[in-house]
């Protein structure tokens, strides 16, 4: 399994979760665990991925999911969650 | 499992406040390029730097890419070219020749700097570290890339003095023949005294002989999450300052561990060491300067500006250590002027002046770096400065630097711009009274007693 973070940030509308969800299942990533908040009227969602069964490469899938996040006006960032662990976990 | 709060933290630092990993540095013995043929030695330093660190600008990328945290830097160190060159090099030119094959090197990898232009001499120079010495303005000017450190003492061999004053002129000579481009040579040029051999930072990185073939070290950053971490705990008391200082270095180093690690094993090449030092650049917020008024001083430079500093890089140290199992290098706080915006505004303000600057240097992690002073300043006055500052590495068992631009055609209040991370510096103005007859003594200084510490 390899694990990755996919954190959306930007203003709250309509279809969101469903474009990178639909994005992730077209290209075989499980996801694991999904949480989202609202911080300073943002709307954060953070999801944690399982990306072993993909067949894109890392740097090709992250692209990908930059430019979803352009087309709806919100960022959107993949990264390995080894540096969270790292972070947060001892 | 990692939770969204954890993830924004994290994300925050990078995207808010500046967090990154300062450089990942490949160390590079060039022990086997040894020849006595000058064309040889240049074609064999080349080769073996082009071939091994081919992948590490990629692989810097790729980390990048993967983790989403900037590197800012890749750079390279390489063994101490006085030694390298010292069969094949006969004059400053035939030295200058090895510098510039460096500078192609490092052209033909990707890197920013490559350092290890470089000579030890704490206790006596060889012919061949004189002749690399003598060669250091002509060498830095004619490269881009190419950085050059020389160390004058140490704590077991005390100071060489002869040293300390050729370095003096050798300063003031870089300048001038970087005249044109305000005295940037200046900016490449480091003196240590306790070099250590596994600094991943520039200008003083070089690849010591204890060290292995090939070694990756890396230098954290992260001034502005301290800064930020720390409004936190705004008007408590020290006991919950320095906790806090402490545990936000373990977040901070913990990163730099992980892309060590990482780079380590994708370019197969052993981990060194991380090196924990808070390293500013000229970015608002990513300044120590900034950690300081957020602790409750005015300006950097205001009384109580060494203790603030002492307690800083002890807890960035007692943080650190425990985030990685390995630490060298500097580790601690950089205290240059010119990279750091909070303290360029404090020696505008008059709040912090060379001495005060000195003094500081006592209890952080190098010392006097990235000065410019006028320049006019006398080469002996120079090799006084040096040479203090040398005395308190040697005296408090710790690495210090000096890293002085005297500005040609410049004087104080005038200042002076070098462009990205070297940021830009007011003239501070150097004592004017005479030391030439005091550095014209020659010799060394002895090493100082091992007890008795008062």
């Amino acid at each position: 399994m390899k694990k990755t973070v996919v954190t959306v940030v930007g203003k709250d509308s309509v279809g969101i979760i469903a474009k990178v969800c639909t994005y992730l299942a077209n290209n075989s990533v499980n996801i694991l665990d999904i949480s989202q908040t609202i911080v300073d009227g943002f709307f954060n969602m953070m999801m944690i991925v399982d990306v072993a069964g993909c067949s894109k490469d890392f740097g090709t899938l992250s692209h990908e999911l930059e430019q979803i996040g352009g087309e709806m006006n919100c960022i959107i960032k993949a990264q390995r969650e080894d540096i969270f662990d790292s972070m947060h976990r001892l | 499992m990692i939770n969204i709060y954890e993830v924004l933290e994290t994300n925050d630092m990078i995207e808010k406040e500046n967090l990154d990993v300062r450089t990942i540095t490949l160390g590079i013995s060039l022990l086997n390029c040894i020849d006595s043929s000058l064309a040889g030695l240049n074609e064999k330093i080349y080769n073996r730097i082009v071939s091994v660190a081919k992948e590490l600008v990629p692989t810097g990328k790729a980390i990048e890419k993967e983790f989403g945290i900037p590197v800012v830097n890749k750079r390279i160190s390489v063994t101490p070219a006085a030694l390298i060159g010292a069969s094949a090099c006969k004059t400053t030119e035939d030295f200058v020749t090895v510098a510039q094959t460096l500078d192609k090197a490092a052209k033909a990898t990707g890197v920013n700097f490559i350092g290890g232009y470089s000579a030890l001499v704490s206790k006596g120079m060889t012919e061949s570290d004189e002749l690399l010495v003598r060669s250091i303005p002509k060498a830095l000017a004619s490269t881009d890339f190419v950085c050059s450190s020389v160390n004058l003492g140490s704590t077991k061999t005390g100071l060489n003095m002869d040293a300390v004053k050729l370095m003096g002129q050798i300063v003031h000579d870089t300048a001038k023949e970087t005249a044109d481009r305000d005295s940037i040579g200046c900016a490449k040029l480091v003196v240590f005294c306790n070099a250590p051999d596994d600094n991943p930072f520039m200008a003083g990185a070089f690849h010591g002989v204890t060290e292995a073939d090939e070694i990756i070290n890396v230098g954290v950053s992260g001034p502005g999450v301290m800064r930020k971490a720390l409004e936190s705990v705004r008007g408590a008391d020290f006991g919950t300052l320095c906790e806090k200082v402490k545990k936000t270095a373990f977040k901070i180093t913990r990163v730099g561990q992980l892309v060590a690690r990482e780079a380590s094993k994708r370019m197969n090449v052993p981990f060194g060491i991380i090196d924990l030092s808070l390293a500013p650049t000229p970015a608002v917020g990513d300044s120590i300067a900034d950690i300081f008024e957020e602790m409750g001083l005015q300006r950097a430079g205001a009384p109580g500006t060494t203790a603030a500093l002492a307690l800083l890089n002890d807890q960035v140290k007692k943080g650190g250590i425990m985030a990685s199992s390995y630490v060298g290098g500097l580790s601690g706080a950089f205290i240059p002027v010119s990279e750091d915006q909070g303290m360029i505004n404090a020696v505008e303000d008059g709040a912090l002046t060379l001495e005060k600057l000195e003094a500081m240097t006592c209890v952080c992690s190098v010392g006097l770096d990235m000065i410019a002073i006028p320049g006019d300043t006398k080469p002996s006055s120079i090799s006084g400065i040096i040479a203090d500052e040398m005395a308190i590495g040697m005296i408090n068992q710790k690495t210090t630097a000096a890293r002085l631009i005297p500005v040609i055609g410049k004087g104080v209040g005038e200042t002076v711009e070098f462009g990205g991370l070297l940021g830009h510096a007011p003239i501070m103005p150097v004592n004017q009274f005479d030391c030439s007859s005091f550095i014209n003594r020659g010799g060394r200084i002895p090493a100082p007693v091992h007890s008795f510490k008062n």
